[in-house]
């Protein structure tokens, strides 16, 4: 099962190597990561994707919070749900009129920005489920091979009222 | 305003943190904290001979005293020759500060002399590290330490000092010491209200109940507590080899210890208990055996203070978070009113079965020729009445002691129980006799163990470190022998120590004294002796090379599925 594991850390050095070393050395899988800091910049947002049972996620969760560098951890499937985005950045061959054609009608479908152009290649952005960067880069390879593909890994925020305190 | 280096710094923070005692062992990168030491006459430096005996030192001074031992070493090798003493101070949650030094900040990560990044390489087996990036860390990193390292669930901290923050010529103004504050550390003490309130009802609807303490009973300071719950609800107790001395050894309500060596009696009352009133414990696979056959019966209690315990390989059906002392408090008020009181009749008849098993007599052994270990321990049991600080090893000895040497009290056995690291024993001896001058500190160790630290012979002859030193000598390494002979078909596989130096020759040459035992009437005279003798003394006691630990715990079984005698 998917778990996306929020964490309030602070912005420290070695701070972010402790939970990552925390999933190698227990043997929890990182999907994906992302981290930057907040706007109180003591403080960063750590967001984990990984997979594994509710008792997995548990251990992983109690673990993390027992960093002392770590503020608060939760679960966004273990707290009523939330969103998720990841952003997709990608570039593209453009060789033909056909193919630039049929790039900017997905773009348009699925609202992905292009972001530059040149002669030989588009530039494009997208955000979205991971679901639906899964299906918008699936359909972009369809047209033709693509470049390059720079993915965020995924975020997440509480659904609603709730929210992770500082 | 007092203007201070950082290595001075360093030193008067240790002073207001109250530390009498520091182990180590200099080098380059800690030359200005040696020098700044020179100058303080309320901390006493005891040198090892190897940073590994020096971090275990620590180590031994915080079991026994319950104080956070301190040790100081070089940057590189001096770092990471701490590293096993660490690991097995982080795997026993043991209150300790390790700092070591650094090369300058300019030169980290340029593959400098005596560099190693001893923050990366410590991560996974500390509570908690620093690296400082200035003088000014140094107090502050210290103080938060000290803290981090004592409270919640106690454990190792290191503090990596890089050359330039201890520059004796760079002043800087001395912090005063104020209350630690950590807005992302806050263990909780206290269990939640309606879960001790629950186990209460619990414990007094058993029939079948039963007190099972480990470490945390032990580093909570839960024994009166403790005593007072097993009383009132005239439990049967068991303890994990971490929680031996949380309740008296020699009480009549304890079975002993339980898991893998654990006694019958202990092992088949966690089997058939229908409550199990776990304070402290983390149901490692020592003690389980395996967990998914584990107290088929029992509906489980869990007091930890570390939530990450609870649930992590035993699911807890009723999980309290909180220290065990404090938890025991809260459990002893919600029962003083008296209309929580387990049936008598029922506990009468749990007790019937328990002294059943209790006349199988698990830990008789037969007396051959040659010394048996398990009288060794007895020996030397009778000969300290029973009142000593024991440090042990790992392995056979380790096993013998925890089965034939009631503690009374706790933080008296010091043994490396979860990294079980051989080697401890001796430093850690060394640490527990520093730490408590006046009190009979006796080491209990095997041939192989003895020869892993066997250089802090010199440590004592400098500081007068009087520890006895009992060696159960079997010329090989019992445990790994009992295992080849038991499950590979009696294959020895470089197990046997044929090449022993002559330990009593070996403790004269180090300027101590001691004698060898090879006859079972010169065992007492000889322990009488070692006790008395004014100085460290080793006796060399020759004893059963195919001795086995039993009762032993069967793979993959049940708690219940034991080895029991030599059938």
């Amino acid at each position: 099962m998917r778990h996306v594991i929020s964490i309030l850390i602070e912005n420290e050095a070695g701070a972010l190597s402790r939970v990552v070393g925390l999933f190698s050395q227990r043997g929890y899988n990182i999907e994906s990561l992302t981290v930057a800091p907040t706007e109180d910049r003591t403080l960063s947002r750590c967001t984990i994707l990984t997979l594994g049972d509710k008792e997995e996620a548990e251990q992983i969760t109690k673990q993390l919070h027992k960093l002392v560098d770590v503020l608060r951890v939760s679960d966004l499937y273990g707290e009523g749900g939330g969103f998720e985005r990841e952003l997709v950045l990608m570039k593209m061959p453009t060789p033909n009129r056909n193919i630039r054609d049929e790039i900017r009608s997905i773009c348009e479908i699925f609202h992905a920005r292009i972001i530059d152009v040149t002669q030989d290649t588009y530039t494009i952005e997208y955000a979205g489920s991971s679901d639906e960067v899964d299906n918008f880069i699936k359909t972009l390879n369809e047209v033709t091979d693509i470049l390059e593909t720079v993915r965020s890994g995924v975020l997440g925020i509480l659904k609603g009222t709730h929210y992770m305190k500082k | 305003m007092t203007m201070m280096s950082g290595a001075q710094m360093l030193v008067r923070t240790l002073e207001d943190l109250g530390v009498e005692h520091l182990f180590g062992y200099p080098g380059g990168a800690v030359l200005d904290i040696y020098d700044a030491l020179l100058s303080s006459s309320k901390i006493k430096h005891v040198l090892a001979r190897h940073e590994q005996g020096a971090a275990h030192m620590a180590d031994g001074y915080a079991r026994s005293t319950g104080k956070v031992g301190c040790c100081l070493v070089t940057s590189g090798p001096g770092a990471t020759n701490t590293v096993t003493a660490i690991a097995t101070a982080y795997m026993d949650s043991i209150p300790m500060v390790v700092i070591t030094g650094q090369v300058g900040t300019p030169l980290i990560g340029s593959d400098a002399f005596q560099e190693v990044d001893t923050v990366g390489i410590t991560r996974p087996i500390v509570k908690h590290s620093y690296l400082c990036q200035s003088a000014l860390d140094i107090p502050k990193f210290l103080r938060q330490a000290f803290y981090l390292a004592s409270t919640g669930r106690p454990g190792p901290v290191v503090i990596d000092v890089p050359k330039d923050c201890v520059n004796p010529q760079r002043l800087f103004e001395y912090p005063e010491p104020q209350e630690v504050k950590m807005k992302t550390y806050n263990p909780t003490l206290s269990g939640h209200r309606g879960q001790v309130k629950r186990a209460a009802k619990l414990l007094a609807e058993a029939k079948r109940p039963v007190l099972m303490l480990g470490g945390g009973a032990v580093l909570g300071n839960a024994k009166d507590k403790v005593r007072e719950v097993a009383e009132l609800f005239n439990l049967p107790v068991v303890s994990t080899l971490m929680g031996l001395g949380a309740f008296s050894g020699t009480d009549p309500n304890f079975l002993g210890m339980l898991g893998m060596h654990g006694t019958y009696e202990a092992n088949e009352v966690m089997d058939k208990a229908d409550v199990i009133f776990a304070i402290g414990v983390r149901f490692d696979d020592r003690v389980t055996n395996d967990v998914s056959k584990f107290c088929p019966a029992a509906t489980i209690i869990h007091v930890d203070i570390d939530p990450a315990s609870i649930s992590k390989t035993v699911v807890a059906d009723v999980p309290i978070v909180g220290d065990a002392d404090t938890v025991l408090g809260q459990f002893l008020e919600i029962v003083k009113d008296g209309s929580l009181r387990n049936d008598v009749r029922a506990i009468d008849t749990w007790w019937q079965q328990i002294n059943k098993w209790r006349e199988r007599n698990c830990l008789h052994y037969h007396k051959g020729e040659l010394i048996e270990p398990q009288e060794i321990v007895e020996a030397i049991y009778k000969a300290t009445n029973g009142k000593a600080i024991v440090a042990t090893d790992v392995g056979q000895h380790q096993m013998f002691t925890a089965l034939y040497y009631p503690f009374e009290e706790p933080h008296r056995l010091l043994t490396s129980g979860g990294l079980g690291t051989m080697g401890y024993g001796f430093p850690a001896a060394c640490g527990a006799k520093v730490g408590n001058p006046d009190e009979q500190v006796v080491l209990i160790t095997g041939d192989g163990s003895f020869q892993m630290n066997i250089q802090e012979l010199s440590t004592c002859l400098e500081f007068g470190i009087k520890v006895k030193i009992f060696i159960l000598d079997n010329h090989t390494l019992g445990m790994v022998r009992q295992w080849q002979r038991m499950f590979y078909q009696g294959r020895i596989s470089s197990t046997n120590l044929n090449y022993n130096p002559d330990f009593v020759a070996v403790a004269k040459a180090y300027g101590h004294n001691g004698e060898v035992v090879e006859k079972r009437e010169d065992l007492e005279a000889a322990i009488d002796r070692a006790l008395n003798y004014d100085g460290l003394y080793i006796v060399d006691i020759l004893c059963d090379t195919d001795a086995k630990v039993l009762p032993m715990q069967q793979a993959r079984g049940s708690m219940s599925d034991m080895f029991l005698g030599e059938e």
